[in-house]
């Protein structure tokens, strides 16, 4: 009697065992699945446009006029690329400080005040920042910095787009960067500063030595975040499909376009397979980005474990 | 002048270049950039520590003899490698800790408002528990000490990695691997490779922090006899918590139990005739 209650509750339980094996294995699965799917469904809207003409047509050539049927990308990826690019040279620099003063100086109550304020940065939605931009950062450039450039700017330019897109990856980095240098361990801050070794020494020659491949990894992870950053952006770099001849010229970002234009004038011929090409393009830098950062961490562990 | 280790490298000092050009002459190590008085002296006078408000060290007075081993022995948690670590202030890297009470190497206390952290801990040879190489070459490694402290010259750091490898005993293992990464050797080399490293910077002591209990029997062995020969020249303070490596190498002794020196002495004396019971508990197996 007892031997078969057992026997029944056994199998009862390596049921359940077995089921929620199975159940946690499809739902990871379908993450997985999901990055496939979105990008198959971006590459077969886009063959419409990709038949029409070549890709080397599309990406290299700046004319964007949909109403007679020319689509080309580069206005929208120069743009990209220069407001990228700026967010990250100014953001490399204060992030590193910010995050080697947190991890190798700052007494414990000075990081009980940072590390809520970065979390409530990092927080905030994007169309915040979009506004603030528009409020403060689009009138200084106008009023304040670009007489000193160029004759006349309406502030709603790449280094607007760059300084806002720069300012909502400022949190990432940082926190990137504390975990980065937290790893390194205690006794090698140790034995470098018993040599004798001043702190900004040991810090300049031993951590960031150590964790060069974890920053790069870092960058290129946010990259790929701020390569996708749109409402903000859009917000507050004029939106002209023109390549940017200075900072102070406006232009015009791919997720930008995106928001901007699905779901209206849809009715021309191919420009909805522009725009899905627009976004599988994304897509594919975004894709690539993660993979290398993820191949440089992947060395980073191999190597120092 | 003679060089100082001379005496246990056999392997003479090759120039490190060319024969003919003089300055690439054999490495001399010079002291006397800090070295103040003939003997390496440091005295400790009522020192307290906290830790995060925990009373960790009580009331330490000592003396640490010049060209000897003192081996601390005492049972894990009793405040041994703090003790250590006042030597060189590295326990105030962290926070939360206070202490009072007065330091005293070489006349001059340390944690008075005016004294020069890195030359403090220039003068102390730190070996850890695990061996820390840094994330570079061997031969980095051993340069970067120098480096720091200013020394430029490719010939003389040339001179002086090979001089440090060669009192470790490591020249022979890695001189023909010396610019590849530290981290692939083996771990008694590692930790051969940071005695040298803290060698040269021209310490006066070497406090060592249980440095051969993440080793091998062959590897500590090479250490223990390494610190034999190293303390004809330097002051030895070793923290270990087996009773046995104190027995074999230890000149003097200092016994610690739950923050506080119970007995200090020269090793024959503590460990033949102990006069606390507590010693002889810890000597005998008691506890430990």
């Amino acid at each position: 009697m007892t031997e078969k209650y057992i026997a029944s509750t056994s199998k009862w339980r390596i049921f359940k065992d077995r089921t929620a094996g199975g159940i946690m294995f499809s739902l990871t699965l379908l993450s997985i699945v999901l990055v496939i799917l979105i990008g198959l469904g971006l590459y077969l809207k886009s063959i419409p446009i990709l038949e029409e003409k070549s890709l080397w047509e599309l990406l290299a050539t700046g004319r964007w006029k949909p109403l007679k049927g020319e689509f080309g990308f580069l206005p929208f990826i120069m743009g990209t690329l220069w407001v990228t690019v700026i967010a990250i040279l100014w953001t490399l620099p204060v992030s590193l400080l910010t995050a080697i003063f947190l991890t190798e100086n700052a007494k414990s109550y000075v990081k009980k005040f940072v590390y809520p304020a970065l979390d409530i940065l990092a927080g905030l939605p994007s169309v915040v920042y979009g506004v603030w931009g528009m409020l403060v950062i689009v009138p200084f450039i106008s009023d304040k910095l670009a007489p000193h450039f160029v004759e006349y700017s309406t502030g709603y330019t790449t280094l607007a787009g760059g300084i806002v897109l720069g300012i909502m990856i400022l949190p990432l980095l940082i926190s990137l960067f504390v975990e980065i240098f937290s790893s390194v361990p205690k006794e090698l801050r140790e034995a470098s500063l018993s040599l004798g070794a001043t702190q900004w020494q040991t810090t300049k020659r031993v951590v960031l030595r150590r964790t060069a491949p974890g920053i790069l990894a870092a960058v290129i992870l946010s990259i790929s975040r701020a390569l996708g950053e749109t409402i903000a952006v859009l917000m507050v770099c004029g939106n002209i499909a023109k390549i940017p001849d200075s900072l102070f010229d406006g232009c015009y970002p791919l997720p930008a376009l995106l928001a901007n234009n699905y779901g209206e004038m849809l009715s021309l011929p191919l420009y909805e397979s522009a725009l899905m090409l627009a976004a599988l393009i994304l897509f594919v830098v975004v894709f690539l980005f993660n993979i290398i950062s993820r191949i440089i961490l992947y060395r980073i562990e191999k190597t120092f474990q | 002048m003679k060089p100082i280790l001379s005496n246990f490298i056999s392997a003479k000092i090759e120039p490190f270049v060319s024969e003919n050009d003089e300055k690439s002459a054999a490495f001399v190590p010079s002291r006397k950039f800090h070295r103040k008085t003939e003997i390496s002296d440091i005295s400790v006078n009522g020192l307290d520590v906290y830790i995060q408000n925990q009373h960790i060290l009580k009331n330490i007075n000592l003396q640490i003899p010049d060209k000897q081993i003192t081996c601390i022995i005492g049972p894990s948690g009793c405040g041994k490698s703090t003790l250590l670590k006042t030597f060189n202030r590295l326990l105030d890297t962290n926070e939360g800790v206070k202490i009072t009470g007065q330091v005293l190497v070489d006349g001059e206390d340390i944690y008075s408002r005016h004294s020069d952290l890195t030359h403090i801990r220039r003068k102390m040879g730190l070996l850890s528990q695990r061996p820390c190489p840094l994330p570079m070459s061997i031969y980095e490694n051993i340069a970067y000490g120098c480096r720091i402290h200013g020394i430029r010259n490719k010939k003389k750091l040339n001179a002086i990695v090979e001089y440090y490898l060669k009192a470790a005993g490591l020249w022979e293992e890695v001189k023909d691997r010396l610019h590849t990464p530290a981290v692939r050797m083996s771990i008694g080399q590692q930790q051969r490779l940071c005695l040298a490293r803290g060698l040269a910077v021209e310490p006066q002591f070497i406090l060592a922090d249980e440095a051969t209990s993440a080793l091998d029997p062959i590897s500590s062995k090479t250490i223990e006899e390494l610190f034999v020969k190293l303390k004809e020249e330097y002051a030895i303070v070793l923290v270990t918590h087996t009773l046995r490596q104190a027995l074999r190498i230890a000149d003097y002794v200092i016994f610690m139990y739950m923050g506080e020196i119970i007995e200090a002495g020269p090793a024959q004396q503590v460990f033949k005739n102990p006069q606390q019971e507590l010693t002889q508990k810890y000597l005998s197996g008691a506890f430990s």
